[in-house]
């Protein structure tokens, strides 16, 4: 059912994208003007979006004996690996690339996320954002198997790594409503890897931003596009993975999909402003105690299911 | 003669790791030069899948089981590094060599 | 194979070749990581192009989650980590030199003696079916032993790399609860 597009679809896919983080950005504006009480306006929403040509025009800043070449590395890893990510995701019935292992691509590429937070961390030779980059390492290691065995829940109901098949296996029943574990388990790991709200903890205040603390300019701007664009991914891809990709009555299934990715994306900025800071150690524990075997128990349920097909 | 070039490819690779397990000392240098060497033998397998036998599975299940070693090889290999060095502050082999004959 | 895949082999394999080299001559210790990375990154391409690309992937997904671990623990056992003073950390140079040279033309000289087989059948449509297949079928007693020593690999560094046992944690008697932990918080602290 899913196919791949012709060559266009590799300009479209990135730009749905950056519009699509453009709208999370601007949503999450307009909450952070509704806590504090200012009016929710058009002007409101686009504030963060003024931040662009000042980023652009910015001086660098230069540091004592940077390893320039690993920082830009690690900085342009992270939005360029969620542009990436987005090859596999099908956008109503069309998606760029329907790779055989799609669901294994679109976690290589999400690991990317690791390597490059840990060199931005690691370039300017300033201890704070070496800190950071630590942490996210540590935040990585506890939210990275949870993610695993969701991924690998839905790629179980489906019999199947390619994404397409995984949508036309919810033909009947969305695995959102029959493995709801991954399904929360997958978001909670898609807004950790995007070190967001709870999981902001590698770019805290108290280590005056970490792994962000001493970009300026375009280098800051591709590593906070990059978070946005790994959360517009993120819920992009839970639409065919738990959501039943583009299916649904009256509309056409790009409809679909945009709409199912749209509430997903509401539901993750909304929650994200709610919770607080959480620390990577005790993340660690509630992941490997609580998380994993949870997420092995819930991948237990396909596979018997499938046996029993 | 691409299955010739593939193979001298893993040699390389198998080689360059060898020199590095070899002439490093410190112990986790080494173990990049062990993951070097099996980077070759994983690159020798899909070869020989690929170019000999692709009806069968043992060139892939090959490459599973240096996968497998490499990740086992990482674990052990830190565990040991920090067991050492916990006990005596070494972390070049050239300082544990207690069992040399 | 055609052309195209027969280019991408080409450059893989360069930059695969290249950057292992990298990481015995670069000084600081992340860029040694992190040239292991793209070589490894490369040999995860060439099985992906040699028609596997499942475990090219998990290869490439796997190598860069244990990179940036090793880079945690080159930064933390290097003296130097940054390379900012360039030192060697050698020893034997010349005796390893001329080992892998002379393994390195041994295995040239035999790929090319060698009179290969022709290849035996056709790839299957799915390559990633067959190796699941193999693993749970035929190859099962691999899949088995490469569990157990997966199973034992974490015991053992775990009780390699802890400095604290549980007399540590509840006590000379084992009562203490809750554990004595230099880490408050958690799940049921």
């Amino acid at each position: 059912m899913v196919e791949a597009a012709g060559w266009w679809s590799l300009l479209v896919a990135p730009a749905l994208l950056l519009a699509g983080a453009v709208l999370a950005v601007a949503g999450d504006a307009l909450l952070a003007a509704r806590d504090a009480g200012r009016p929710r306006s058009a002007v409101a929403a686009a504030r963060p979006l003024l931040e662009v040509p000042r980023l652009l025009a910015a001086q660098p800043r230069r540091m004592p004996a940077p390893d320039r070449l690993l920082w830009r590395l690690g900085v342009v890893t992270v939005p360029v690996s969620a542009v990436l990510s987005v090859l596999v995701i099908p956008f109503g019935h069309r998606t760029v690339a329907d790779l055989s292992v799609g669901v294994v691509w679109f976690n290589a590429m999400e690991v990317f996320t690791w390597a490059g937070l840990w060199l931005a961390g690691w370039g300017p030779n300033a201890v704070f954002s070496l800190v950071g980059g630590y942490r996210f390492v540590a935040q990585g290691l506890a939210y990275e198997l949870p993610l695993m065995f969701a991924l690998i829940t839905a790629a179980t109901g489906a019999e199947s790594l390619r994404v397409g098949d995984i949508v036309a296996a919810q033909q009947g029943l969305w695995f959102a409503v029959w493995m709801p574990v991954a399904f929360v388990v997958y978001l909670a790991g898609v807004s950790a890897l995007c070190f967001l709200g709870p999981f902001g903890y590698p770019v805290g205040r108290d280590i005056a931003s970490g792994v962000l603390g001493e970009t300026t300019g375009a280098d800051r701007l591709l590593l906070r596009a990059g978070r946005w664009l790994w959360l517009v991914s993120g819920a992009a891809m839970a639409v065919p993975l738990f959501l039943g990709g583009g299916a649904g009555p009256w509309l056409p299934a790009w409809a679909w999909s945009s709409l199912k990715t749209l509430l997903v994306l509401a539901v993750l900025v909304w929650v994200l402003r709610r919770l607080p800071v959480l620390r990577a150690d005790r993340y660690v524990e509630f992941a490997w105690v609580v998380l994993i075997p949870l997420a092995i128990v819930q991948a237990l349920v396909p596979a018997l299911v499938v046996l029993n097909r | 003669m691409t299955f010739e070039l593939v193979l001298v490819l893993a040699a390389g690779l198998f080689c360059v790791g060898l020199f590095g397990a070899l002439s490093q000392q410190s112990i986790v240098m080494i173990m990049m030069g062990i993951e070097l060497m099996i980077g070759g033998i994983i690159v020798a397998a899909a070869a020989f899948w690929h170019f000999l036998a692709p009806v069968a599975a043992s060139g892939q299940v090959v490459v599973v089981a240096a996968v497998v070693a490499m990740a086992v090889e990482m674990a052990l290999g830190f565990a040991v590094t920090t067991a050492i060095y916990r006990a005596r502050r070494v972390d070049t082999t050239d300082m544990a060599e207690d069992l040399k004959g | 194979m055609d052309t195209l895949e027969s280019a991408l082999l080409a450059a893989l394999g360069v930059v695969a070749l290249v950057t292992a080299v990298l990481v015995f001559t670069c000084d600081s210790m992340a860029r040694v990581t992190f040239a292991l990375l793209a070589s490894l990154c490369c040999v995860g391409g060439v099985v992906a192009v040699l028609g596997l690309p499942y475990l090219g992937v998990v290869t490439v997904l796997m190598m860069v989650m244990e990179m940036v671990v090793m880079a945690v623990f080159m930064i933390a056992y290097m003296m130097n980590p940054a390379g900012l003073m360039p030192m060697s950390m050698l020893h034997n140079k010349r005796g390893s030199l001329a080992v892998s040279g002379a393994v390195f033309a041994t295995l040239v000289a035999a790929v090319f003696l060698t009179p290969w087989p022709a290849q035996v059948g056709e790839p299957p449509p799915d390559t990633t079916f067959q190796v699941g297949k193999a693993l749970m079928g035929e190859q099962m007693l691999t899949m088995v032993v490469l569990g157990f020593v997966l199973l034992a690999t974490m015991v053992g560094a775990t009780v390699l790399a802890t400095r604290r046992g549980r007399y540590d944690r509840f006590g000379d008697d084992l009562d203490l609860r809750p554990a004595r932990d230099p880490v408050r918080g958690g799940v049921g602290r």
